[in-house]
């Protein structure tokens, strides 16, 4: 039985400049013009101050695992050759928080706190996924 | 005490279990018409209908529909979309119309054959900006998210796996003596433990059941109710509240509108923790009670694992918790069958399960991984 695709995001007017940045390899934030705060993910206003201003950001791309999940029973058919696998929660630098997969490690070996790097995982000619490894050798908290 | 001046005077449940082959219009249908007959109505004197609005299959103008298929013309119809808060949102919207004067006798309702229909088409369909952000991960599924919640209060609280354990051995042991569950068979914190990890954090028997179902209850003024045939179900209290509408990017998972929604519906029950005889806490998954459990400030933010533990949630312990089994062994009909149990415990029909001298229960409603919670206060007497 053929199995149906992963789900992509549909890119609309909010989340244009985002997925654009993915693309080129960068991961961007939206940074309020008016109160300065970061937010994501992308939206038309800022929650703090209701300004509809705002500047796109490059963020360093660095964080830490706020916290995670093991899926191990697939609860999309497009995942079920994928488990185990982790989806996380992770903290950035710059505050906002980040839904994504940690990759490139034992599931068993994650731990909340420990240092991730960003990387972009190409799904399809339009669309790179932000995703996350560890950082060698650097744990933070 | 006091009191909102309403009262449920009429209460019912369907069957419930897996794959009972009957749609959800019917179950519902059934459960209405089973809670009119029991507030010893007739079907012209309900003026208001107010429905659960299932979020798998959507039904436009569900009160109207449901309205129209018991054949009356309320003054006042509402549908509620609001997920696991959505059920005891009925009771509120009720309460507030009836003080209102939009309606004087409520008919409040939710379930669905889930089971049945199994919502299959939605499957890879990304419906919501939010969803652009998760589903491509693989972060579609309630333990997905449920799940991060439960990660950070072990890590935060040192909770483990065998304190979430107690909550599910709790809620089966209850469902074993309610002959209305799905789970009747008794398990143990080493069933819990044996049981697979399906998102680790959680274990099989950390999650609720899928389940077809309807329950309905009836509200009317508390002046009214004395007049009908069953003991009077005060609505002591109520509360709504809403800290986010999804957990994925807050800056703190383990609290939650539980704690607002709870404090305001004490207050206004005139009621503390203290009062409180039994609880039936809204369980989709076992974590989600201990928050709960906390929040409502039946013990210190952190200790509700070691609170769970030795049977004090437990019927015959301090703070019986969900005495019907609750969402993780009964069954999953939104909540509407927490509430039914409240009158259950408050009428003193529990047989088996009943609580002695069971004066308030609470009943609580929340979704959005807790960012919108409703409480109820339920009561025997008012003064």
């Amino acid at each position: 039985m053929r199995r149906p695709p992963k789900p992509l995001p549909i890119v609309d007017h909010d989340t244009k400049a985002y997925w654009e940045g993915c693309l080129r390899g960068e991961l961007l934030l939206q940074r309020c013009s008016a109160c300065g705060a970061f937010r994501h993910p992308p939206s038309p206003m800022c929650s703090g101050c209701l300004s509809t201003e705002h500047e796109w950001v490059s963020a360093k791309g660095t964080g830490t695992v706020y916290s995670f999940v093991i899926v191990r029973r697939a609860f999309h058919p497009a995942w079920e050759t994928d488990v185990p696998y982790v989806v996380a929660i992770v903290e950035l630098d710059e505050g906002p928080h980040i839904m994504t997969n940690v990759t490139d490690i034992d599931p068993d070996q994650i731990e909340i706190g420990m240092a991730v790097q960003v990387w972009f995982d190409q799904a399809s000619d339009a669309i790179a996924l932000p995703k996350f490894r560890t950082r060698q050798g650097v744990t933070a908290c | 005490m006091t009191s909102t001046g309403c009262a449920i005077v009429g209460s019912a449940e369907t069957e419930v279990g897996r794959a009972l082959d009957r749609t959800g219009l019917d179950l519902k249908l059934d459960a209405a018409t089973k809670a009119i007959r029991d507030a010893g109505l007739t079907k012209t004197q309900i003026d208001g209908v107010v429905a659960w609005q299932p979020r798998r299959e959507p039904v436009p103008n569900h009160s109207a529909f449901v309205a129209e298929q018991l054949g009356i013309a309320p003054r006042y119809v509402a549908d509620i979309s609001l997920g696991g808060a959505a059920c005891a949102s009925t009771v509120v919207s009720a309460v507030a119309a009836i003080r209102a004067g939009l309606a004087s006798t409520v008919l409040c309702l939710g379930g669905d054959g889930k089971s049945s229909v199994d919502g299959k088409g939605r499957r890879g369909r990304l419906a919501s900006h939010r969803q652009d952000f998760r589903n491509p991960y693989g972060g579609e599924g309630a333990p997905i998210l449920y799940g991060l919640m439960a990660r950070r209060h072990m890590h935060e609280y040192g909770t483990t796996s065998e304190q979430l354990g107690a909550v599910a051995v709790a809620c089966r042991r209850h469902a074993s003596l309610n002959p209305n569950s799905q789970m009747r068979q008794p398990i143990t914190i080493a069933d819990h433990q044996a049981s697979p990890m399906v998102v680790d954090p959680l274990r099989r028997l950390d999650c609720s059941l899928i389940s077809d179902g309807a329950g309905a209850v009836v509200v009317t003024s508390a002046e009214r109710a004395r007049d009908l045939p069953h003991k009077v179900v005060h609505i002591l209290g109520m509360a709504t509240a809403c800290r986010y509408g999804d957990v994925t990017y807050q800056a703190s998972m383990t609290t939650s509108a539980a704690v607002e929604a709870s404090r305001a519906a004490f207050g206004a029950a005139g009621i503390t923790p203290e009062d409180v005889d039994l609880v039936e806490l809204y369980d989709c998954f076992t974590h989600v009670v201990l928050i709960q459990i906390e929040d409502y400030g039946f013990c210190a933010k952190g200790e509700s694992g070691s609170f769970v533990e030795g049977g004090r949630i437990e019927i015959g312990g301090q703070l019986p918790v969900n005495t019907h089994g609750g969402l993780l062994s009964q069954a999953h009909v939104g909540g509407m069958l927490h509430i039914t149990e409240g009158v259950t415990q408050i009428r003193g029909d529990g047989g088996e399960r009943q609580v002695e001298n069971a004066r308030i229960a609470v009943v609580s409603g929340q979704c959005g991984e807790l960012g919108i919670h409703v409480t109820l206060v339920l009561g025997s007497e008012r003064t």
